[in-house]
């Protein structure tokens, strides 16, 4: 189908976007890679009347690396961070991560940023991020504001990004010492979204010895979630099969699950568990590896 | 001119560079002047009554010329003939029923998506616009979507005529079924459902109807399979005379069988059409395909084996339930169910009955196979049921069923009349290309093992009805250089016909296959024909093109001897020359034969001109076959099915064009696998449908599928000049039993005896539960 009409800009520069945004209050939308929001205009299920299209803002797009930092800007594309070698060395999760985004048609079109803002709970990025403590810069009328990722993925299809609001740039701290990370995803067969993502990392010392761990899940349940049960059973434990294993049984624990007529709750439940386990499974195998993005991919 | 055979060689297909250089002209890419844009505001409800409509808003928008209701219609055309969607028979006994549908829908809708308001407007932006703002007044009335839920007392009613919401009662039986069944060393039976899918072919349903205000005809391009068939339904709706209504099916991406038959938009834009003067266009989105265009399969098959010791089945029992929606489209199709019941064993008891029934739904009609797969389904299930009951190898049962090649034609029970088989050879074949024994070796070992993905190996073996008729038409036409333009019946949409039918004439007729058309899908200038559909164009298209090629090289041979001063006799078409027999090197080409039967000094015996014409009337149908086998995996913890390989031995007859066949083999193999493992239309209690969307409704992707292992037998056919059976809907019918006995055979260990389809992961997973 054909959206309905709408007026178009094209701003150069955040506090143009942001103006813009202002200026329509309600009837404004940004327009991002537009996979998700063109979608639910064709389908008369959104109808803004003013879109404003932030590809044009070169500040938004790239990756940086300063010290212990990687910046994303909110445009930056999928197929960009697939890409990116130096996302391979320092944060290798992220790359693995988006080759199991869609196909490549939306891995070229759909943003990081837009992504997150739309918090789509079938989505992969926010248990990628929220894994990652990652921490996200919005720009609104009143200034900047940074939210952690940790409250930023607020319910269904809503993140703390406010109406007038832009998220202009994700940082993730670059975790230290021996670290393993792995995105394991169960992939629906029509949408490819996820039925369950689970983002895990592990931090080690000597023989196993997990000194810290963290985990997120989506795709399960309303929004991406913390298994901070799961999280806490690991910590301070030698890992092994059975121990991760174990501790995955709880990973489902403050998810508000959701069921549909590919999965049920009951279904989301058991992917929970078990996506759990091969994402710790495939992290521990990669700190032993030596972190090296080959070590990333499924297992 | 290198002169090579062309029948059965690697041929690349004429279509494609048309096709991959974005050079075809589908209905959507055409640009006539003056077209106004169609956009229908459909029904939201499964079942209601229309209390009013309120257009006035949507008329006075700019850009809008009309918003149109079906009262305000009625008075135009003739309501619609529902049974000329589908294959095999057409029941005649529906046109004086209430079952019929508009144009536009009056006073009631019986599905979500019926259309009951048209938006005309310059552009479809406006005319989508517009629909949103037109007011419909609904009153809903309850709604029954599930086929068994129909058939309750309390259920609603879709039709006062129709109690119990049952459409027709089709029964047969032969041979004494209570004794067999009650001399069975066991009975095995299973209650199966082939669930309901949708066509989805690339380019969804497209209609462009331009008045012809000189004669006061019409010309419409439809993307259709049948382009005749629709004239025919058209001249009656439209009440024109016949050879004032075009039709034509220019590119066609596509149809699996719901492109048979005319729906309400064919007759909705011509009328709109000669109403307003101008042309109308209307393109079907998505959403509408979702649920505007037919659905196929939904029955539920009560199925019975009566079995003896030995594996011998002695007598068959199919009750199937179909579910044809709310309008009886395609009733004809459980029937065909019934009649390929008995697949390819020597069964002679059978109990067959079909249940139509009407539910508020979108109508089930013709969707690859119609009918067939689902009765391949039912009796290659069953059969590994009964190789369980008795524990067999599936492969020993089938074997111990298979009709004897000596037996052919051979008259099953279910009454059809197969042509010729030879069921085991492909079934061997299978198996070795597999390494049969290797695998169970292996799946022994794992089973044991007891950890790591279960192993699961499925096989089935196919037959098929196809080659329907009543006939189908070719024009040979030789013109004065050589080129040779071939105008078929039969309407492509997507097989390739123009390339397999330039063969034929090529090697038939000694022309050079770079310089012959074909052409098509347009009843101005191609003979009165049928249509693709039921795996015939090649079976019944190709052997009108033979036979009307035979005719041309009759002709040319008798004006070669008239060159050659030779005896007609002695002319032989040799490497690609008409030559006196012995004497090769005094030749003569098509063009050179051409060039004189357009000349001067043709001698008076000899009629001016160089074509012919043939209609060429299957006299039975044909009866393709093989065998597949499936590999699979499936992880415990999670009840995923990894489809690992895939063999598929199927036997057409010759090939004429062995590229095509493969293709349609792949495309046949992905849509059969799909139904098994992913596809399902799923409606809520109201009616309203859960998998509107490509986001909910899992068309197979290449990442789903596993390299193909395709192999051939040859047996072909005595009823037709090229041997040839059918291949469209071959893999298709194999493959969905085979991977479902793949998957129950890895869950054995379980103890789980069927699962219905889609085998998504959470029922496997929930099987394995207990
Ligand atoms: C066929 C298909 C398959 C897909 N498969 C997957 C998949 O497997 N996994 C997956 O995770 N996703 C998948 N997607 C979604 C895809 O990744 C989208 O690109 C993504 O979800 C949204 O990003 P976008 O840039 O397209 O955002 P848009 O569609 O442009 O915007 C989405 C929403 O976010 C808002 N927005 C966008 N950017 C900003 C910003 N910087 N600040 C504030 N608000 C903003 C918009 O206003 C809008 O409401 C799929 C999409 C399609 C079409």
């Amino acid at each position: 189908m054909i959206p309905g009409q709408f007026d178009y800009h094209a701003p150069t520069t955040v506090q143009e976007a942001v103006q813009l945004l202002q200026e329509h209050g309600d009837e404004a939308k940004v327009l991002a890679g537009g996979h998700s929001l063109v979608p639910l205009m064709r389908l008369r299920l959104a109808a803004p009347s003013v879109l404003v299209d932030i590809n044009r803002i070169p500040e938004l797009r790239g990756i940086n690396r300063t010290n212990g930092t990687v910046t994303i800007g909110a445009t930056t594309t999928h197929a960009t961070i697939e890409r990116s070698e130096v996302l391979k060395r320092v944060l290798p999760m992220l790359p693995a991560a988006a080759t199991v985004i869609g196909d490549p048609m939306v891995r070229n079109r759909g943003t990081f940023g837009g992504s997150l803002a739309h918090a789509d709970p079938a989505g992969d990025w926010p248990a990628v991020a929220l894994a990652l403590n990652a921490e996200m810069r919005i720009v609104g009328p009143d200034g900047e504001r940074t939210v952690p990722a940790g409250e930023f993925f607020v319910d269904l299809l809503t993140s703390a990004v406010e109406p007038g609001e832009l998220l202009t740039h994700v940082s993730i701290p670059v975790p230290g010492g021996n670290v393993g990370m792995s995105y394991q995803k169960f992939g629906h067969p029509a949408s490819g979204y996820a039925v369950t993502g689970v983002a895990a990392i592990v931090t080690l010392y000597e023989n196993n010895y997990c000194l810290d761990c963290s985990i997120a899940i989506t795709g399960a349940g309303t929004k991406a979630t913390r298994a901070t049960e799961t999280e806490n059973a690991l910590r301070n434990q030698t890992l092994d099969e059975a121990t991760m294993a174990q501790a995955a049984e709880q990973a489902g624990t403050g998810i508000d699950f959701l069921g549909d007529i590919y999965a049920s709750e009951e279904y989301r439940q058991q992917l929970v568990k078990v996506y759990t386990k091969r994402a710790l499974l495939a992290a521990l195998h990669a700190a032993n590896e030596g972190q090296s993005a080959e070590a990333q991919k499924t297992l | 001119m290198a002169y090579a055979s062309l029948i059965g060689a690697q041929v690349k297909r004429k279509e494609d560079p048309r096709l991959i250089t974005g050079m075809a002209t589908y209905v959507g890419d055409l640009d006539i002047p003056g077209t106004h844009h169609v956009a229908l505001v459909r029904s939201p409800y499964a079942h209601a009554n229309i209390r009013g409509i309120d257009t006035s808003a949507a008329a006075s928008m700019p850009g809008v010329l009309a918003v149109v209701t079906g009262e305000d219609l009625l008075s135009e055309y003739e309501p619609m003939p529902m049974e000329s969607s589908g294959e095999g028979e057409a029941p005649q006994d529906e046109r004086d029923m209430e079952h019929t549908h508009h144009a536009l829908s009056v006073n009631r809708v019986r599905h979500v998506g019926e259309a009951v308001v048209a938006v005309i407007a310059t552009s479809m932006a406006i005319a989508q616009d517009a629909a949103d703002e037109v007011i419909v007044e609904w009153e809903p009335l309850p709604a029954v979507a599930d086929m068994q839920k129909a058939r309750q007392d309390d259920a609603p009613l879709l039709f006062r005529d129709r109690p119990g919401n049952v459409e027709r009662v089709w029964r047969k039986s032969t041979g004494d079924v209570d004794a067999a069944f009650g001399q069975a060393h066991r009975v095995v039976s299973q209650r199966m459902v082939s669930q309901r899918l949708a066509g989805i072919p690339m380019e969804g349903r497209a209609v462009l109807a331009m008045p012809d205000p000189g004669t006061g005809g019409v010309t419409i391009w439809t993307s259709t399979q049948a382009p005749h068939l629709s004239r025919k339904d058209l001249e009656r709706t439209l009440r024109l005379p016949e050879n004032l209504i075009r039709v034509i099916a220019p590119e066609v991406g596509g149809g699996f069988g719901v492109k048979i038959g005319i729906y309400p938009e064919d007759i909705l834009l011509p009328v709109l059409a000669k109403r307003f003067g101008l042309p109308m266009c209307w393109i079907e989105t998505r959403s509408e395909h979702m649920v505007a265009t037919t659905h196929g399969r939904a029955q539920i098959a009560d199925v019975a084996a009566a079995v003896q010791e030995d594996g011998t089945v002695t007598a068959l029992r199919l009750h199937i339930l179909a579910d044809i929606g709310a309008y009886p489209q395609a009733p004809g199709i459980p029937k065909l169910t019934c009649r390929m019941a008995t697949g390819v064993y020597r069964i002679p008891a059978v109990d067959l009955q079909a249940t139509n029934v009407f539910t508020n739904t979108t109508p089930v009609a013709a969707y690859r196979g119609a009918g067939r797969p689902e009765a391949a389904y039912y009796i290659e299930r069953l059969m590994d049921l009964v190789a369980d009951e008795l524990g067999m190898d599936p492969a020993e049962v089938r074997r111990k069923n298979f009709i004897p090649p000596d037996a052919f034609p051979y008259d099953t029970a279910a009454g059809e009349t197969y042509d010729s088989g030879e069921y085991d050879k492909p079934l061997t074949r299978a198996l070795e290309l597999a390494r049969y024994e290797a695998l169970r070796k292996e799946q022994k070992r794992r089973r044991e093992d007891g950890s790591g993905n279960l192993l699961g190996i499925g096989l089935a073996c196919w037959v098929e009805m196809c080659g329907f008729g009543p006939f189908e038409s070719a024009i040979v036409r030789v013109e004065p250089s050589g080129t040779v333009t071939v105008f078929t019946g039969v309407s492509p949409h997507g097989q390739g016909q123009e390339t397999t039918f330039a063969q034929i004439v090529a090697d038939h007729l000694g022309a050079d296959f770079d310089r012959i058309v074909v052409r098509h899908g347009d009843t101005r200038e191609t003979p009165m024909g049928v249509g693709t559909m039921g795996s015939r164009g090649l079976a019944v298209g190709g052997s009108a093109v033979v036979r009307a090629t035979g005719k041309v090289r009759d002709k040319a041979s008798r004006i070669a001897a008239h060159m050659l001063e030779a005896a007609p006799e002695d002319i032989v078409l040799q490497d690609g020359k008409y030559q006196v027999r012995g004497a090769p090197d005094r030749g003569l080409t098509l063009a050179e034969i051409a060039d004189e039967a357009y000349d001067d000094d043709l001698p008076d015996d000899i009629e001016p001109g160089l074509e012919a014409t043939s209609f060429f009337k299957p006299p039975e149908l044909v009866y393709p076959f093989g065998a597949h086998v499936a590999v699979v995996e499936i992880e415990r913890d999670t009840g995923k099915v990894h489809l690992c390989e895939y063999f598929s031995v199927d036997d057409c007859g010759p090939r004429i064009s062995p590229v095509l066949v493969e293709g349609q083999v792949h495309g046949g193999l992905a849509q059969g696998i799909s139904q098994a493992l992913f596809e399902e239309v799923v409606y809520d209690q109201e009616g309203q449908v859960l998998s509107g969307t490509l986001m909910d409704y899992a068309v197979p992707r290449a990442t789903h599928l596993p390299m193909f292992t395709t192999a051939e037998t040859v047996t072909p056919t005595p009823h037709n000049p090229l041997g040839a059976k059918g291949i469209g809907e071959a893999a298709t019918i194999g493959s969905t039993p085979t991977v479902v006995n793949a998957v129950l055979d890895a869950l054995e260990p379980f103890g789980v005896r069927h699962i219905d389809m889609p085998l998504h992961p959470e029922k496997v997973w929930r099987a394995m539960q207990g």
